[in-house]
């Protein structure tokens, strides 16, 4: 056994370290699947589309390599204004949705950070039951909650606000209601980390000094907790722009979102450089808030 | 405002926040014991869409191909997350640590499409050089494992940042070798948090339906494909017959690990002071 061992150590070669070990392997790791494909997406993005193959970037000529870049794809998404239209109001959905879940989750995180302390983590359970559950199958709930003869309807009705059902699913409402819902935890989850942690004696020495509640909340609550709205924030935005699932099923045919036109590039018309291209766009427009994102990680305070 | 009113105003907020979050869910249990064909009209209680989803064979195919997929995608992901947070969390200096940390959280935020686009064009580019993957299983593990490992990052990450060195500095005065000291005194303080990062990677591969989309090949659908494509077409109440057994068996694993790991902190809670009393 022992020289087994002595075997196996004298096998493995002597620059790989403890330490070299646990880095290089999950960087290998991510290299490979996270960053490597991102270069390849900026490669066929470049390359023209031949019958049903991409056509090769780099070509011999003798000695030699001439690399074509084809930007005509980019051209294409240049001039049609409907891709424009699409990145625009794919930004405008995921904004409405951020406000929204800030709005809704701001007050909620600084309850609940203010709740007795022995029933915080219950709440916190409550706030992450639902993500254990299909986030698929609760979307298809609420298409089943927000159909013409749907639950939400007949509550309407029977209350007497409506006289004949009104068309909510297959509207921006039902999208935005689906996007709130789906992301609304990511955004109460960083803001009540934050919150409860935030040190009462600086609320106290306002009170003290005569501060009123809504200027002591104000002046002091809400500053000190932008780090939390910052990551909330991020969490919330970045997923929402490229959101495809829930503009699927609860968006109906006309709203414009740029995930379904990737898709149906990918999917209907097979045109791989110009779903590349689509993607590469879509992630510069999200490099910024990604960017403040990965900061805020790398900080430790999200 | 004084006092007690915004006491009243957070608790109706908050009970507004939370009935929005669980109307879904409970939606979906109370219309799966609905005899009506029609998902929306309430006729009476019923156990039809329970014989129906036994006996589809399309959705339970897709339910095994899923269960296989989350359980060796949580496996691949709480190792390269065990490695990924100590990397993170041990080396607080080395080349590219940044970009590991930027690489590691990335995941986490992006949108799907763009993650299972571009593996998928990396594969295909793979395979038309080597002659290998072909998409199925392992494509789809492959786009699973990475999203898990991001998440099973974070989740270790902040066990090891909150862990007590002490134990650890303990056992290397006391002659352990580091892999000792992984093994016995770090491995099982941070097991906990090796659980719930199992968990929940597991939770993320079986709901994720873009980016098995983009890896799958022919013949494998998972059970969110299968429910993805079925709720395009319309509403279908076998589906609210599946999420109520999923519902249930998600609640009892969690309720139970939940039990498990306070129960594991309190005894350890307890052995501590024990052994400072001694």
């Amino acid at each position: 056994m022992a020289s087994l061992m002595q075997t196996l150590k004298n096998s493995i070669p002597s620059w790989l370290t403890g330490r070299r070990l646990v880095i290089g392997l999950p960087y290998a790791w991510f290299l490979i699947l996270a960053f490597l494909p991102v270069l390849i997406v900026l490669k066929i993005s470049l390359s023209e589309m031949q019958s049903t193959a991409v056509s090769g970037m780099v070509s011999w000529q003798g000695a030699w390599p001439s690399i074509k870049l084809d930007v005509s794809s980019y051209l294409f998404l240049a001039s049609d204004e409907l891709y424009l239209a699409t990145y625009l109001s794919s930004i405008s959905y995921a904004f409405y949705t951020t406000v929204i879940c800030l709005g809704l989750g701001y007050p909620f995180a600084y309850f609940m950070a203010r709740a007795p302390k022995q029933w915080q983590a219950l709440l916190v359970m409550l706030i992450m039951l639902p993500f254990w559950t299909s986030f698929l199958l609760r979307i298809y709930a609420w298409k089943t909650l927000l159909v013409n003869n749907g639950l939400i309807n007949n509550a309407l009705l029977a209350i007497g606000w409506i006289d004949s059902p009104i068309e909510i699913l297959n509207t921006p409402f039902s999208l935005l209601i689906g996007m709130v819902y789906s992301y609304l935890p990511f955004m109460i989850l960083p803001l009540y980390a934050n919150l409860s942690k935030l040190d009462a004696r600086y609320l106290e020495a306002a009170a003290d000094l005569g501060c009123h509640p809504f200027k002591t909340f104000w002046l002091i609550t809400v500053p000190l907790s932008k780090a939390g709205i910052v990551a909330g924030c991020m969490l919330v935005f970045i997923p929402a722009v490229g959101e495809y699932v829930i503009p699927e099923l609860l968006g109906g045919p006309n709203t414009l979102m740029i995930g379904r036109v990737l898709w149906d590039e990918f999917f209907s018309n097979n045109d791989w450089p110009m779903a590349g291209a689509v993607t590469i766009v879509m992630l510069l427009l999200i490099m910024l808030p990604l960017a403040i994102y990965n900061k805020l990680q790398s900080e430790g305070r999200a | 405002m004084n006092s007690t009113a915004l006491k009243w105003f957070g608790r109706s907020w908050m009970l507004v926040v939370y009935a929005f979050l669980f109307l879904p869910i409970f939606t979906l249990v109370a219309y799966s014991f609905n005899d009506s064909q029609l998902v929306t009209v309430w006729s009476h209680t019923s156990l039809r869409w329970y014989k129906a989803l036994m006996q589809d064979s399309d959705l339970i195919a897709a339910v095994m191909l899923s269960l296989q997929i989350a359980f060796l995608s949580a496996l691949v992901s709480v190792f390269f997350g065990l490695f990924s947070a100590f990397a993170l969390n041990r080396y607080r200096r080395f080349t590219g640590r940044g970009l590991l940390s930027s690489l590691a959280s990335t995941p986490l935020v992006m949108p799907d499409v763009i993650v299972g686009l571009s593996l998928l064009l990396m594969l295909v580019s793979v395979q038309q050089a080597l002659g290998y993957p072909e998409r199925g299983l392992f494509t789809i593990l492959l786009g699973h494992a990475l999203l898990g490992t991001a998440y099973a990052t974070v989740v270790v990450r902040s066990r090891l940042t909150e862990m007590d060195s002490k134990l650890e500095e303990a056992a290397m005065d006391l002659g352990c070798r580091p892999w000792q000291v992984f093994s016995l005194v770090t491995l099982p303080l941070i097991m906990p948090a090796l659980l719930s990062a199992f968990l929940l990677t597991f939770t993320l591969s079986f709901d994720d339906v873009v980016l098995s989309s983009f890896l799958s090949g022919p013949g494998y659908s998972t059970m969110p494909m299968v429910i993805f494509s079925r709720a395009r077409l319309g509403l279908n109440p076998s589906i609210n017959a599946l999420a109520t057994v999923t519902i249930v068996v998600v609640s009892i694993v969690v309720i139970a690990t939940t039990l498990y790991s306070l129960r594991q902190e309190r005894q350890r809670k307890r052995d501590m002071a024990l052994a400072q009393r001694e």
